[in-house]
């Protein structure tokens, strides 16, 4: 089957959700975009948007025609090439509005699982459930005649146990994408020994098709991304859990956010990382890796105990942010939760005194949004950790220890086979995190 | 053209800003004034410097499609809407593409001719209303629309790129974009020193640089010319008043805050033909050299020049269309700096259409504005000096492919 027969007929699986709607979206348009090909024309292209949640597809619907005519916007000189034959269609407006039809004329929403047993490949972006992933996996599998392949999105479950219980003979692999899937441009890819080479190769070119930085990790729970990131959160937690002997639980969050964001030049601090995941989500994850470690424990009671405060962070179905370990205005944080008086404490109560606390950045801080896109960014994280290092402030020491921290979580990765090698994991914390400079580095050496 | 009836002047030049990218106040994102607040503004900014409306016999409004950008036709009755003393008067709208403004100065012109003795001209065009590729589409309402369909995505971009590959090719890549290279560079260094342009707030050291190392690419953009080689998408407004002598006096303007005309041009050429040579615009010869036919000066005599460079080829062919430098060599000739504000013939010293911004309908009065300005010592930081023996300035409009243009010549009161 070639790259485009099996574009023919797709099913994405949860299409309505965070991840699911981002995928559904960039397969619809690369489907689309093979209809058009000359070769194509005449062809029928399916790609059925399965979502138990009828509301959840009517607003996927309106998100992806707004997302779509985005699209087609930026590649207006492509599209005018693709509809010369078109008498009919003269300005640029008419051929957007022709394609946005085109690209939703292919999609199908529906809430039956049926629709996947004729697909030839089955994107999954449903609920970190390992049962009901191999469940579903098997429902389909059972009763679909074309043997499809199955991508799933997972970002810990391992892939040979979904492979193994679900009775799919090596066809399936971990295709993970970062959120949100069309804009965020890192894709982790974990292959098993079972799978074939052309659906390696298949998942390689359509990866490229949608410019995705593809990073191979090994079939390890958590893989490359979430293996640092629940790692880092909890080096986190226990560093303001150690502070909180001497300090509040709002100075003492407060104070590790500041030194994981400003300190550590990282675009937001490790407990907004954390709402912006979700409480639940990151304490599912170490619950889903966790059963895999030797000699750690990746969990969390503070997670439990405010996970079941009813404190989950999380998004909105709009993308705005909401209140977890902080509160958000405006998509900024404005106040920590205060477990003993179930509410927020605003910055302003705390901030100055931790503030002083922490101590003053090194002359040569410049915040993550002006380091990450400069041009001189090495040298600026240079002078920056080289005059970090130097200095005794609580920040600093706290700086130091993550970071030292981090570094190791890093080559952890790299010594357990999670990652083939350093860069791989520092292109999963630079793409898929949008960090300045990856784990594995010698600041501060 | 026979000998004018009457003297002709200009004077109470009036520019809103240039709206769009590269304004501070710009948020594509948020609500934005609309054509009236324009209208009205550039307007009332006239009005003012004339002793008020009761002083206005007609007025003349150039637009090119508000109604396409603003689904707003019937300009002509939003000149009573500047003040109440403009009700029950003469009004006309009068449209040729990106012409439009400096065809409402000719209207206006032939009004004075004709008998009134002060007319108020306004142009205007609000575009910022549709993002850029659909205003690709409104303004290619300026060329043959039947040819719409083989065109370019940016139909306009995609036409003047068509003539600086066919330039290239002729005289040499690197040659031709060194010279269209410095013209942006001009064009920004002179915006930076008028408070109402579109790139005022550009703070780019080496604008010139940026230029040249942007390599045109036809898979995103175009072949020929890059983002900067073309003017932006534009909000804005410009007024002023055409006068007789005794206009003048009605609204006590001393002539030296006047300029007089003496001389102008307009010439069409078929919009469904293509130009016969992509490397030359004849239209802007034919008219250019009419305007100073009339006026009786050559190019010598000339201070400082208005030209319409939608994009930078534009600026480099109009120089040869003027005579400045020979066919094939109008690059060299800003590349060696003689269309800078301190060079032979100043050209555009208030950024042009790449640097003021090109708000299509509005352009051709603002052109006007600029040399009315320059050559009354009203133009500020942006002041050129006006030698006692060049006291002309010139204004070139043009209108889709080089298919509609106007040239007018001004010259200082002495």
């Amino acid at each position: 089957m070639t790259y485009d027969e099996r574009l023919q007929n797709v099913c994405v699986l949860g299409a309505a959700g965070k991840m699911g709607s981002g995928i559904l979206l960039l397969t619809a348009v690369e489907m689309a975009n093979l209809s058009l090909k000359p070769e194509n024309k005449g062809k029928t292209f399916v790609l059925s948007a399965m979502d138990v949640s009828q509301e959840g597809l009517a607003g996927l619907m309106k998100y992806l025609r707004v997302q779509v005519q985005k699209i087609a916007e930026k590649k207006m000189v492509w599209l005018r090439n693709m509809y010369a034959d078109r008498a009919d269609l003269i300005e640029n407006g008419e051929i957007i509005r022709e394609y946005i039809f085109d690209v939703m004329n292919i999609v199908r929403p529906v809430t039956t699982l049926e629709s996947a047993y004729s697909a030839n490949l089955v994107f999954e972006a449903i609920a970190e459930n390992q049962s009901l992933k191999v469940r579903i996996f098997k429902q389909i599998n059972e009763n679909n005649p074309n043997k499809p392949w199955f991508f799933t999105n997972t970002s810990s479950i391992p892939i040979h146990i979904l492979n193994q219980e679900a009775g799919l003979e090596g066809r399936i692999l971990g295709f993970h994408f970062y959120n949100p899937p069309a804009v965020q441009r890192l894709v982790e890819l974990i292959t098993i020994s079972e799978n074939s080479q052309e659906m390696k190769d298949f998942a390689l070119a359509y990866a490229k098709s949608m410019k995705k930085v593809v990073v191979p990790s090994n079939d390890f729970a958590g893989f490359i991304g979430n293996g640092h990131f629940m790692r880092d959160a909890l080096h986190g937690i226990h560093e303001a859990e150690k502070l909180m002997k001497d300090y509040s639980f709002t100075e003492s969050v407060y104070m590790i956010n500041k030194v994981s964001q400003d300190f550590l030049v990282r675009p937001m601090g490790i407990f907004q990382l954390i709402d912006y995941v979700g409480i639940d989500v990151v304490r599912f994850i170490m619950a889903v890796m966790n059963p895999f470690q030797t000699n750690e424990d990746l969990h969390s009671d503070l997670l439990d105990k405010l996970f079941d405060m009813g404190v989950k962070g999380g998004q909105n179905s709009d993308g705005s942010q909401k209140d977890g370990f902080l509160k958000y205005e405006k998509g900024k944080p404005v106040a920590i939760y205060d477990p003993e008086k179930k509410g927020y404490a605003a910055f302003a109560e705390y901030s100055e005194k931790c503030d002083n606390l922490l101590g003053g950045f090194p002359a040569s801080y410049q915040p993550w949004k002006t380091v990450n896109f400069s041009k001189t960014k090495e040298a600026q994280l240079s002078q920056y950790f080289s005059d970090l290092n130097g200095m005794k402030t609580m920040g600093a020491t706290l700086a130091k220890i993550y970071n030292t921290r981090s570094n190791a979580i890093g080559q952890q990765l790299v010594d357990s086979g999670v990652a083939n090698n350093a860069t791989d994991v520092n292109t999963v914390m630079l793409t898929g995190f949008f960090h300045a400079y990856g784990p594995i580095n010698n600041y501060l050496k | 053209m026979k000998k004018l009836g009457r003297k002709l002047y200009m004077a109470a030049g009036y520019n809103t800003i240039s709206l769009g990218t590269g304004r501070k106040e710009f948020n594509p994102k948020k609500e934005r004034p609309g054509l009236e607040h324009y209208i009205s503004e550039a307007g009332k900014g006239t009005l003012a410097q004339i002793g008020g409306a009761a002083n206005v016999d007609e007025s003349v409004i150039g637009n090119f499609m508000a109604s396409r950008f603003n689904n707003q036709g019937h300009l002509a009755g939003f000149i009573p809407m500047i003040d109440p003393g403009l009700q029950f008067k003469p009004s006309i709208r009068v449209e040729a593409a990106c012409a439009s403004g400096g065809m409402a100065l000719i209207t206006g012109i032939k009004s004075v001719l004709a008998g009134a003795d002060t007319v108020l001209a306004v142009g205007v065009e609000v575009q910022n209303t549709m993002k850029a590729i659909y205003v690709a589409d409104v303004l290619a309402g300026a060329g043959w629309f039947q040819k719409r369909k083989a065109g370019h995505a940016y139909f306009f971009p995609g036409q003047f790129s068509d003539r600086a590959g066919a330039y290239f090719e002729k005289f040499g890549k690197e040659r031709t974009r060194k010279g269209l290279s410095r013209w942006y560079r001009n064009a920004i260094e002179n915006a930076r020193l008028c408070p109402t342009a579109q790139e005022y707030h550009n703070t780019n050291p080496d604008p010139e640089g940026t230029c040249y190392k942007m390599e045109p690419n036809g898979a995103s953009f175009l072949d020929n010319l890059n983002v900067l080689d073309c003017s932006k998408v534009s909000d804005g407004a410009s007024a002023i008043a055409i006068l007789s002598e005794e206009g003048l006096a009605k609204c006590g303007i001393s002539k030296k805050d006047a300029v007089e005309i003496v001389g102008f041009a307009t010439s069409e050429r078929d919009i469904t033909k293509p130009p016969t040579d992509l490397t030359q615009m004849e239209t802007i010869r034919d008219a250019a050299h009419k305007a100073l036919a009339n006026a009786g000066i050559t190019i010598n005599d000339l201070a400082t020049i208005e030209t319409h460079d939608c994009f930078t080829i534009a600026g480099v062919l109009a120089i040869e269309a003027l005579g400045f430098a020979k066919h094939g060599e109008g690059a060299d000739f800003v590349y060696e700096g003689n269309t800078a504000r301190d060079g032979k013939i100043p050209m555009n010293t208030t950024g042009g259409l790449v640097g003021w911004g090109h708000p299509t309908g509005g352009t051709g009065v603002h052109q006007a504005v600029t040399i009315w300005e320059q050559l009354t010592g009203k133009t500020g930081a942006a002041q050129i000096e006006i030698p006692a023996d060049k006291p002309y300035g010139m204004t070139i409009n043009m209108g889709g492919d080089d298919v509609s243009v106007v040239a007018i010549v001004y010259r200082k009161e002495v």
